[in-house]
């Protein structure tokens, strides 16, 4: 089954207005009678609070098998529940089956409504001034990216909960076969992307570089094949460890010179595959078993550096951040990186959550990597030569830091001074790329593309 | 012998719904499916329909032929199973031929109850169970000035009023004091009889049938009240009764209808039973009872789909609710839960019998047992959730008494949004 569009509820944001219910019933009806209205606004448990009664077009929707006159079916192309008025006898048992008041009874018209999404512009999100309702069309991603194919054989053995699996299995089905992949020693390589027992683990040609010379490899390799006149992708999947400590030095020389690679970086904070050490990128304050935490130690004492504006200043063809949280940024990115790849040198800094070695359940790696972005401790934006840096995903009212590393075991035992630092370098930090965002000059300084 | 894996027996709700929830988890295995009737799957609700002529006959399939291919689905229409070997696990076709079957799903539905009326085999009647018996009355209808619908349970009242939308003069005979006696009490049935007697339907309540007599094109009932009424076509709605006759000689227990636990299970081993056939455990009561609506049908099919595919989701029958909805002249009635009486209970009734509308709502232990409206909105589906988990009202309740519809949907959205 294909994913769909869909119409999406943030009960935080709902102030109750009931502009949508109107413009529904507008949208439906020649009175606009809000009866007619298929979607409803319901006040919540709390005074004040507002919740959602609306068809969700459910994936085995009950009503569909309720209907005596097979006047309900679930479009395949739209994933709409669609309604047929010459088939429907009007005997109410759709009503029975849906337990979430998506399909009623309108008494004006004497028949039952429902959610069409207005064919694809929805009547009732174009009316929300509030963003509480919104059309998520995040759907063709998975249906563009799941018709083609899956580059990494089944069965990487990451850890319970890791987002890495996703990023790796999906970049690869975009970047396509023509490309040859280098996985130097981390979490990629370590979870069978390499190979085991004699096989290579991916359906590409696939080498496991040493930490210090991945991009030098790389180089000679993506040179090779184009004095042969071949066109490829040369691709790094590399973790924060061996891009940003020990193998920065061939990083930065690929980059200075231009190399025609793409260098993706998943930065988890640490080297987790082999315990859990600190890196450059780790960040201050957290728990790693090379900076413990006991009587005198407190975690990290010194901040990450930041890897992916220190790559901007390589004169690269294109640096981007990113997070798995947010994909269809993601994507974007990872389409205009694999062009730049093709001119020159390309970075992506995927920022993403590590259940084992941040210490948080399986079920929570998207949520922390939401929680990274909404409160500022990570930003989302991406700089080209031309346009210099631009936010992709500016948070204006950032969550409370609380929020992001209460979420975490690495973080529990900090204390209000070193709270205070994370909260003070996070604002350093915004500071710094707005400013860059601001006056795209300035980036293109940095950068020495000005 | 033709062997199948998933032998199901009946093709309309439950047996489309236990099919949709086998595939879920098994695309492999082979499903059988006989019926006995000729057409593809449909549904009996949707006879009244065909009769008036809302339904175009050709567009009340609930699956096509596509389905049954995409589903690998082998449908043996117009097939009857007259016999099963539960030993050998072995079905016998009224064809003479045998299937042997790993799984069995009795989904084979209800059958017109012929009522024990002298005189009623001397005449002329119908029934409206199958799309044959929608046509043969479709066809009576075009000579019919008077028609008589004895039983004025669904099917007959659904019956007379598409009988009067044809036009027909029609009379509505029940041996009970008031309509639709299972969903409904005294008060509300009576404004459901005043919408007929409004459109011109005369409703013979309290009112036995004590002999048809033939009356050369027509017939003549005597009632037990002493007055007789004459019609030119008579339809026969007094009720349906579990098709089991097929499962006589077989170890599977029946009582009324085939006994089955809470995953839908007969004390036969690979034997399952679902819909209006099964008789399963109550909500309210510990004792088993045939529901014979729709949502039961696709509730227990899933559930038998489930168990016999061995879907590890499987969650018990968590018993039946009685529940229905019912369309009448431009009005509509809702009937979720039970109308339960006794000191734990709260009943709250607003009647306004001007406009038509009434609304009674019961609590038991501050928590919804049944709530029962005409022409007033409320989500049936909400209510049915809030009955099955016995949420708890008391923080809520003289909002939800004042508003159940807006009340219900905010718990919906605290409860499983």
């Amino acid at each position: 089954m294909p994913g769909y569009n869909t119409i999406s509820f943030r009960a935080d944001r709902c102030t109750g207005c009931a502009q949508c219910m109107d413009a529904c019933a507008q949208r439906h009806s020649e009175d606009g009678d809000r009866a007619h209205s298929r979607i409803h606004i319901v006040e919540g448990e709390r005074e004040g609070s507002w919740e959602l009664a609306m068809c969700r077009q459910c994936g085995d929707p009950q009503c569909v098998l309720e209907c005596p006159a097979a006047a309900l079916a679930k479009n395949a192309l739209t994933g709409v529940i669609d309604w047929s008025a010459e088939r429907c006898i009007g005997c109410l048992l759709c009503t029975v089956g849906c337990a979430y008041g998506g399909i009623v009874h309108d008494g004006l018209a004497g028949h039952v409504i429902k959610c069409d999404t207005c064919g694809g512009d929805p009547a009732c999100v174009r009316a929300c001034g509030e963003g509480a309702l919104r059309y998520l069309t995040s759907a063709r991603l998975y249906n563009e990216f799941g018709d083609r194919e899956d580059l990494f054989v089944p069965g990487l053995a990451g850890c319970q909960g890791c987002n890495t699996e996703l990023l790796m299995r999906h970049t690869l089905r975009r970047v396509g076969p023509q490309s040859v992949l280098a996985t130097p020693p981390g979490c990629v390589p370590g979870m069978g992307s390499v190979g085991y027992n004699g096989f290579t683990g991916s359906k590409v040609p696939v080498f496991h570089p040493l930490l210090t010379n991945t991009a030098s490899m790389l180089t000679g390799i993506k040179r090779h094949y184009k004095r042969e006149g071949r066109e490829i992708t040369a691709l790094a999947l590399a973790g924060d460890g061996g891009a940003a400590d020990v193998g920065f030095q061939s990083l930065s020389g690929a980059a200075e010179r231009g190399e025609e690679i793409l260098f993706i970086v998943i930065d988890n904070e640490g080297y987790m595959n082999t315990g859990m050490q600190r890196s450059g990128c780790t960040p201050y304050g957290a728990w790693t078993s090379t900076t413990p935490v006991g009587r005198e130690a407190h975690g990290k004492t010194q901040d990450a550096k930041n890897l992916p504006l220190i790559m901007v200043s390589h004169r690269c063809e294109y640096v981007a951040t990113a997070s798995t949280a947010f994909m269809e940024d993601y994507y974007a990115k990872l389409e205009r990186a694999i062009a730049a790849s093709k001119r020159g040198f390309a970075y992506l800094h995927v920022y993403s959550p590590c259940t084992t070695g941040w210490r948080f359940p399986a079920q929570k790696n998207i949520e922390v990597a939401r929680k990274a972005v909404e409160t500022n401790f990570v930003m989302l934006w991406e700089y080209t030569p031309e346009a210099g840096l631009r936010l992709t995903h500016p948070v204006d009212h950032p969550r409370p830091i609380a929020e992001y590393v209460e979420a975490q075991g690495k973080y529990r035992h900090l204390d209000e001074e070193q709270l205070a630092h994370i909260q003070r370098h996070i604002e350093e930090n915004v500071r710094l790329i707005r400013r860059f965002a601001e006056d795209p000059g300035v980036a293109r300084l940095l950068a020495g593309h000005a | 012998m033709r062997h199948t894996h998933y032998l199901i027996v009946g093709a309309s709700h439950a047996a489309l719904s236990a099919i949709h929830a086998i595939r879920m988890t098994d695309a492999e295995h082979d499903i059988t499916m006989v019926c006995r009737d000729g057409a593809l799957p449909y549904s009996p609700t949707v006879l009244p329909y065909v009769v008036s002529g809302r339904s175009d006959p050709g567009s009340v399939f609930l699956r096509d032929e596509d389905w049954l291919r995409t589903s690998k689905v082998r449908f043996l229409s117009a097939h009857e199973v007259c016999r099963v070997d539960a030993a050998a696990s072995v079905a016998e076709l009224a064809s003479g031929e045998a299937i042997h079957y790993e799984k069995l799903l009795v989904a084979s539905g209800a059958a017109p109850v012929r009522p024990p009326i002298p005189g009623l085999d001397g005449v002329r009647y119908h029934v409206l169970r199958t799309l044959e018996d929608a046509f043969g009355l479709r066809k009576a209808l075009e000579r019919t000035e008077r028609a008589v619908v004895l039983g004025a349970g669904l099917i007959g009242m659904h019956a007379a009023e598409n009988l009067a939308h044809a036009r027909a003069s029609v009379t509505v005979v029940e041996r009970e004091a008031q309509v639709l006696p299972a969903y409904f009490d005294r008060e509300a049935a009576g404004l459901i009889e005043a919408a007929f007697v409004r459109a011109g339907v005369a409703m013979r309540t309290g009112c036995a049938v004590e002999r048809v007599h033939s009356d050369g094109e027509g017939f003549t009932l005597a009632l037990s009240d002493g007055s007789r009424v004459s019609g030119d076509l008579l339809l026969v709605g007094t009720g349906v009764v579990p098709v089991t006759g097929f499962l006589k000689g077989s170890p599977i227990e029946i009582d009324r209808g085939v006994l089955v636990d809470d995953q839908m299970r007969t004390n036969v081993g690979n034997v399952w039973a679902a819909g209006d056939v099964a008789q399963a455990r109550g909500f309210f009561t510990p004792a088993k009872i045939v529901s014979g609506i729709v949502p039961y049908a696709v509730e227990q099919g899933r559930i038998a789909g489930m168990a016999m595919s061995g879907d590890p989701g499987l969650r018990a029958f968590c018993g039946t609710v009685p529940l229905n909805t019912y369309a009448f002249f431009g009005n509509h009635a809702l009937s979720v839960g039970a109308d339960l009486s006794g000191e734990d209970c709260e009943v709250v009734r607003r009647v306004e019998p001007g406009e038509g509308r009434y609304l009674k709502i019961v609590l038991r232990n501050g928590r919804l047992a049944g709530i029962f409206g005409i022409n007033v909105e409320f989500d049936a589906g909400i209510m049915w959730e809030l009955i099955l988990r016995e949420i708890d009202l008391a923080a809520v309740k003289r909002r939800f008494l004042d508003d159940p519809q807006a009340t219900a949907r905010s718990l919906m959205s605290k409860h499983w949004r």
